[in-house]
């Protein structure tokens, strides 16, 4: 095992995927000569060449309608967003296309789309954004979002190889901080199936991406007060391990359901509303959330550490419930 | 000839003469054999449409009903040029395409009625469908998004260095769309084997052309993405037939792109509930004139001695075949509502198709 950072073990998946099967290609702004903006694909090019790491326009519709189309003729494209803010230029594509025409038609559409997500480093409102909920919202899309580099790399093996669209939503904010050992050999990290991140006894917080280590430091402080909590990194939101969830929430009775995406109608909204609806009973205090409030993505670093969910925040949202 | 095409001096784009004599069509590929083919292929796409409006007034179709009428000719002579392994993705004014390619129409009518042997069964209707194994990807009613679609199926062809070809339905509303430009662009950029068939029928639910577009023609802008661009006369199916040919070919041997715009009128409204008055009726008459099918059907007598005997097999293969189509179509039962959840996710199995192979 090799120490890589989340990025690396990005590129790492990405290359032992193309390396392996030749259907694999990458499309996106940037990602040939450049490497990508985040140099996931730097030295793509020279190795695979330039028409399987295609330099495309700056037409986020065509780079996911054309990977569709591709994929449609039997290729396994990996699309990049350069910030995944941008693929509200080619919602049409995912939604009205990829997510649909399995269903309606029988056609499969096995696309990947990379999606750099996530704020932290003021970025500002159009490259700091966490989309997921609104696409796991879709019917026949998939979402998965690692926090480790070892589910950086098998999930997206397993995304490659999944027979659908599947947005990655990489977290920009875990590219260069985390890092982790990560099998050299090729692995897959199944779709659907959560992490337990650390175990714990008195409360649970479900979290995935970047809120999970977030969640990690806010559970170190609470160690000293005795409170014991147990972190479940979903992995993916859709499909999201549910029985995994239920089965934590049985064991702590407390629940904090935590994610960097907004509020109202975040996938959060659905997790709680399925503890209510199915481990009522289990609970021992009101579920809680932990989210962005309600507004933007702020650029000014003050407004921005307001907007993102803070440690102190989770503290203080895991000693209430641990009092409750 | 037809007096569709207006030949102002603005126009960029090349204008199509007529097809003339049978020599020249022999030169275009096709023999008489093919011609009373494509005469065939044009009843049964009428046909089809006419016997759907039926069903529609019987209330046997739910939601609404499309129709591509006067566009019959444009869609038989682009998909009569494609080859076997070449795929497309035609559009609600484009059921010829479907024709040529060997859907058969009661699994058409069945679609229509929500059956379950349409080719979504139940799950999407009217012309909402399209079969892989013949080449056609189904649309959706977002009709410019198909464009980026076949751009990524020329890519497919383009990486894998297979000498195929991809055609791009859209209409000339739809051209208004950036989906169109982007298509275009990334298609010019990369010399990609696709063309671009623009069904030009005028108007674009109730908005006229020059409410879409500020151009002569629509494939005028052909020229600023870097391929050419040419209008041909919509009612003249082998003159489609013979653009559509050279683009494709041109676009098999790496020649890029090229955009034929097909000028026709939508002969009736957007869809059943439409009376399209504001069609001036002058231009209904004018069209109706230029008939695709009436048109294809004399020049079949004058120039390939079509006789009555022939034009009557003809049609009453045509008419046996639709009667027998409706009828089985019928006797399709309607899906059961245990369906409803099948298939939102695909299978690996679903991989096992001739595209990934």
């Amino acid at each position: 095992m090799a120490e890589l950072t989340y990025l690396q073990a990005i590129s790492d998946g990405l290359r032992t995927e193309m390396r392996r099967d030749k259907r694999v290609f990458v499309i996106g702004e940037d990602v040939g000569v450049y490497g990508g903006a985040f140099k996931v694909t730097l030295g793509f090019q020279e190795e695979f060449g330039p028409w399987r790491v295609i330099d495309a326009p700056l037409a986020e519709t065509a780079i996911v309608g054309g990977a569709t189309g591709a994929a449609m003729m039997g290729m396994r494209p990996v699309a990049e967003m350069q910030f995944s803010d941008f693929v509200s230029c080619a919602w049409d594509h995912l939604v009205t296309i990829a997510a649909k025409q399995r269903w309606r038609v029988g056609t499969p559409v096995p696309i990947v789309v990379r999606l750099p997500s996530g704020g932290g480093f003021s970025g500002g409102p159009f490259h700091s954004q966490n989309p997921e909920s609104s696409f796991a919202h879709i019917p026949g899309l998939k979402c998965v979002c690692p926090a480790t580099p070892e589910d950086a790399k098998g999930l997206l093996i397993s995304a490659i190889e999944d027979p659908n669209p599947v947005l990655y939503f990489e977290h920009k904010h875990l590219y260069r901080r985390i890092k982790g050992e990560v099998p050299e050999e090729r692995y897959t990290t199944p779709i659907g199936k959560a992490r337990i991140h650390q175990e714990g006894d008195d409360v649970s917080v479900v979290t995935w991406g970047a809120m999970v280590y977030t969640a990690e430091e806010a559970a170190k402080q609470l160690d000293g007060d005795g409170v014991s909590v147990e972190i479940v990194d979903l992995r993916s939101v859709m499909p999201w391990d549910k029985p995994a969830v239920i089965e934590s929430v049985r064991k702590t009775s407390k629940v904090l359901v935590l994610h960097e995406d907004t509020r109202t109608g975040g996938f959060g909204a659905e997790i709680a509303a399925t503890i209510a609806e199915e481990a009522f009973e289990d609970l021992d205090a009101p579920v809680k959330r932990i989210a962005a409030p309600d507004t933007p993505v702020p650029f000014s670093p003050p407004l921005e550490k307001a907007f993102i969910p803070q440690v102190d925040d989770v503290v203080a949202g895991l000693r209430e419930l641990a009092e409750y | 000839m037809s007096q569709s095409l207006s030949f102002r001096a603005m126009a960029i784009a090349r204008e199509a003469e007529p097809v003339g004599s049978l020599s020249e069509v022999k030169e275009a590929g096709l023999d008489r054999e093919d011609l009373l083919g494509i005469y065939r292929n044009l009843l049964i796409t009428r046909g089809v449409e006419e016997r759907g409006h039926i069903l529609y007034r019987q209330g046997k179709i739910p939601g609404s009903f499309y129709t591509g009428r006067g566009n019959e000719a444009a869609a038989v002579g682009v998909a009569t040029a494609m080859r076997s392994d070449d795929v497309g993705t035609p559009l609600h004014r484009d059921m010829g395409v479907h024709i040529v390619r060997g859907v058969e129409p009661w699994r058409i009518f069945a679609q229509y009625m929500g059956r379950e042997d349409g080719p979504t069964r139940g799950k999407d209707g009217n012309v909402h469908m399209a079969d892989m194994r013949l080449g056609l990807i189904a649309m959706v009613s977002h009709l410019p998004a198909m464009l980026p679609v076949a751009v990524g199926a020329a890519l497919a062809f383009r990486i894998r260095e297979e000498r195929r070809v991809a055609l791009g339905w859209f209409g000339e509303g739809s051209s208004a769309r950036g989906d169109v430009h982007e298509s275009m662009t990334f298609a010019g950029t990369r010399k990609l084997p696709v063309v671009f068939v623009c069904d030009n029928n005028q108007w674009a639910y109730s908005t006229p052309t020059h409410l879409e577009y500020a151009t002569e023609h629509v494939a005028d802008r052909a020229q600023s993405y870097g391929f050419e661009g040419v209008v041909v006369d919509g009612t003249d199916v082998l003159a489609v037939y013979r653009e559509a040919k050279r683009a494709i070919e041109k676009a098999r041997e790496g020649g890029g792109p090229t955009l034929v715009e097909c000028l026709t009128l939508r002969m009736e409204g957007h869809a059943v509930h439409d009376d399209a008055f504001y069609v001036p009726k002058p231009m209904f008459e004018a069209w109706a004139a230029s008939d695709p099918l009436e048109r294809f059907r004399t020049w079949l007598r004058e120039n390939a001695s079509m006789t009555d005997d022939e034009e009557d097999e003809i049609g009453a293969g045509v008419k046996k075949l639709l009667n027998d189509a409706l009828q089985r179509a019928e006797d399709s039962p309607m899906p059961d509502p245990s369906e409803l959840l099948d298939g939102v996710y695909a299978t690996p199995e679903d991989l096992d198709t001739p595209h990934h192979k």
